[in-house]
């Protein structure tokens, strides 16, 4: 609070401080005023609907008919009737064990040689960030799938044929359109790189460590929360990855089902076959497989990300 | 490799120790420009490839089109299913402009909230309200897309704009709270002395004080709204209502090569919003991808 050193009148101030919980109560009024369109939108459009496709996963609905009660049917389908749902799960799995670690990898790389950049650094760092902003449209996923057709760039560069109608290439063509938006980790990278003091190295240096030996003992440990907040962020976004498919497949997932990744797969099950019961234990598995992931990658972090204010301060 | 031999020593050997990190400097440089290359290829080729005549588009791997084909443009200006580009743009423009004015409205009411209030259950509300950024759409998309079509709202532009006035984007609320963390008390303190409530001090001291976080929430609202085509694609279906987003999807089915310079015409004219946002706002752009919750 305020210090009050000079002035006598100071048990006034003391006495108000009953006074002080009505004003606090309207605080905490005006706080809940300020927060109320969140709370709404929480309750509305985030928890009823969680609790509401909860239920759907154990119905049959069409949309048009009542939902209609059909116990764990729908998970019993998914996991031991439809091969299509595990193509599904394992285009998806492929596509971020493959796209999210190449995405980061190559972020990490740039994002060094950027730091010991003295000049262009800055020109350089908007460059490789644009494709981040370009492309999750739509233009660019139509781009990509002329470049990896057949006869497009890719295909007359490598001979290699065009990826997008090959089922064992195709998946590939839309990692490495992720992969190519490897500017908004790299940005982060950059920022938590600016911030490991520059002494360490000189310490290190001075003791003679190697640039590699500085780089796994100051370096990755010092960045080891940006790492793991990177790929907590990439891993989660990869698993929802859509529109990219959805162009390169014709909406469809093919070749041979190889890009019907999981979402596109939700999206063919409820909105266009209308089986929104289904596409809703769909979510839901979804959305326990992200959990699991993440509490996993929070459960290891433990041993390899490093908090310096813990030791320190 | 070669760093810091010469920190103590003497100007000679320092100067003997500068060429070659002045060499690695430049294969820095050269490293950087050519990913650089191969990663505006693909901006490149669209360009290229919007003005080809049709029978260059295909097997070629010029980037300059042999004769320039302007009516690419205007047969994409013409737009798809009957309805004018003009027509698409606006759409396109009237859903990301509610998106930013919601966005920024609900979200830094919120943030104020979390930032600066206080009132019960604000950890565990905070805790949660951080855990729906990793929620994954999609466990709430089915319910959400009954609630619209219960309301009569599918068809219509409400579903992509209403959740925005509801704060539903916990990432910028977070972006928020996260900035207006990092501004000093007193002023809050010192409006109080003034006689300003909660109300007056967040319209006239902490908003106007946090605004580099609200110009960074609407450059991002505007330029994932622009690009998203999931939502589009699942609420709107007649062509009269379509985003530019939603129109070029007409192109994904069709197989026909004779569509080809028209199609990314289109995608040039889709993309353009989004050039000029990051030309004009860059800078804001890449510090607010990098102040995005990862400060200490």
């Amino acid at each position: 609070m305020t210090t009050t050193t000079d002035t006598p009148v100071t048990t006034p101030a003391a006495k108000t401080v009953p006074v002080k919980r009505p004003g606090g109560r309207r605080r905490e009024g005006a706080a809940w005023v300020f927060l109320s369109p969140w709370v709404l939108g929480a309750a509305v459009l985030t928890l009823l609907p969680m609790a509401v496709s909860l239920y759907l996963s154990f119905t049959d609905y069409d949309l048009f008919n009542p939902p209609h009660w059909v116990g764990l049917r729908n998970y019993t389908q998914m996991f031991t009737e439809d091969p299509r749902y595990w193509r599904s799960v394992g285009a998806t799995l492929t596509y971020v064990v493959i796209a999210v670690p190449l995405q980061l990898g190559l972020a990490l790389v740039v994002a060094l040689g950027l730091k010991s950049m003295r000049r262009g650094r800055g020109f350089y760092r908007s460059a490789f960030y644009a494709p981040s902003l370009l492309g999750a449209s739509m233009s660019i996923a139509l781009v990509w799938r002329a470049l990896f057709n057949d006869g497009g760039t890719v295909d007359n560069l490598l001979g290699t044929g065009g990826w997008v109608n090959r089922p064992g290439w195709a998946l590939f063509a839309v990692a490495l359109l992720t992969v190519w938006q490897f500017g908004a980790p790299m940005v982060i990278f950059l920022a938590g790189l600016q911030q490991i003091p520059t002494e360490l190295y000189e310490a290190a240096s001075v003791d003679g460590a190697s640039r590699w030996r500085q780089f796994l003992s100051i370096t990755v440990p010092m960045l080891s929360p940006v790492i793991f907040f990177n790929l907590v962020l990439q891993t989660i976004q990869a698993f929802q990855v859509f529109t990219p498919a959805f162009a390169v497949s014709g909406g469809k997932g093919g070749p041979a089902d190889s890009t019907l990744f999981y979402t596109l797969y939700l999206y063919d099950r409820g909105f266009v076959a209308s089986h929104m019961g289904y596409a809703s234990a769909m979510a839901w598995v979804l959305l326990i497989v992200i959990g699991a992931v993440t509490a996993v990658l929070f459960r290891t972090s433990r041993t390899w990300v490093f908090y310096a204010s813990e030791g320190d301060r | 490799m070669t760093t810091s031999t010469s920190t103590t020593s003497t100007a000679a050997t320092a100067s003997s120790a500068r060429k070659p990190i002045a060499g690695r400097r430049i294969a820095l440089h050269l490293g950087a420009l050519a990913a650089l290359i191969v990663m505006l290829y693909p901006l490149a080729w669209l360009l290229a490839t919007s003005l080809k005549p049709a029978d260059e588009v295909i097997a070629s791997l010029d980037l300059l089109p042999g004769s320039l084909e302007w009516s690419n443009y205007s047969t994409a200006l013409d737009g798809v299913n009957d309805v004018s580009v003009w027509r698409l743009l606006g759409n396109s423009l009237l859903i990301a402009g509610g998106a930013v004015v919601g966005n920024v409205l609900s979200c830094s009411l919120a943030a104020y909230a979390f930032a600066r209030l206080r009132f019960r259950f604000r950890g565990p509300l905070f805790a949660f309200m951080i855990a729906t950024i990793m929620l994954p759409h999609h466990a709430v998309l089915i319910p959400q897309y009954i609630i619209f079509n219960q309301l009569g709202m599918v068809n219509t532009y409400w579903p992509l704009i209403l959740p925005k006035f509801l704060a539903t984007e916990a990432f910028f609320v977070f972006l928020i709270v996260q900035f207006m963390r990092g501004l000093p008390r007193e002023l809050e303190e010192a409006a109080r002395i003034d006689g300003c409530g909660p109300f007056r001090s967040f319209f006239l001291v902490i908003l106007p004080l946090t605004r580099p976080a609200l110009i960074t929430t609407a450059i991002f609202t505007f330029i994932w709204t622009w690009n998203d085509f999931f939502t589009q694609l699942i609420y709107l279906f007649s062509p009269e209502k379509f985003t530019l987003t939603l129109a070029l999807r007409s192109f994904v089915d069709a197989s026909s090569t004779s569509a080809f310079g028209p199609m990314f015409a289109m995608s040039v004219i889709a993309l353009l919003p989004i050039v000029l946002f990051f030309l004009a706002f860059q800078r804001f752009l890449v510090e607010g991808m990098a102040n995005s919750g990862i400060k200490g």
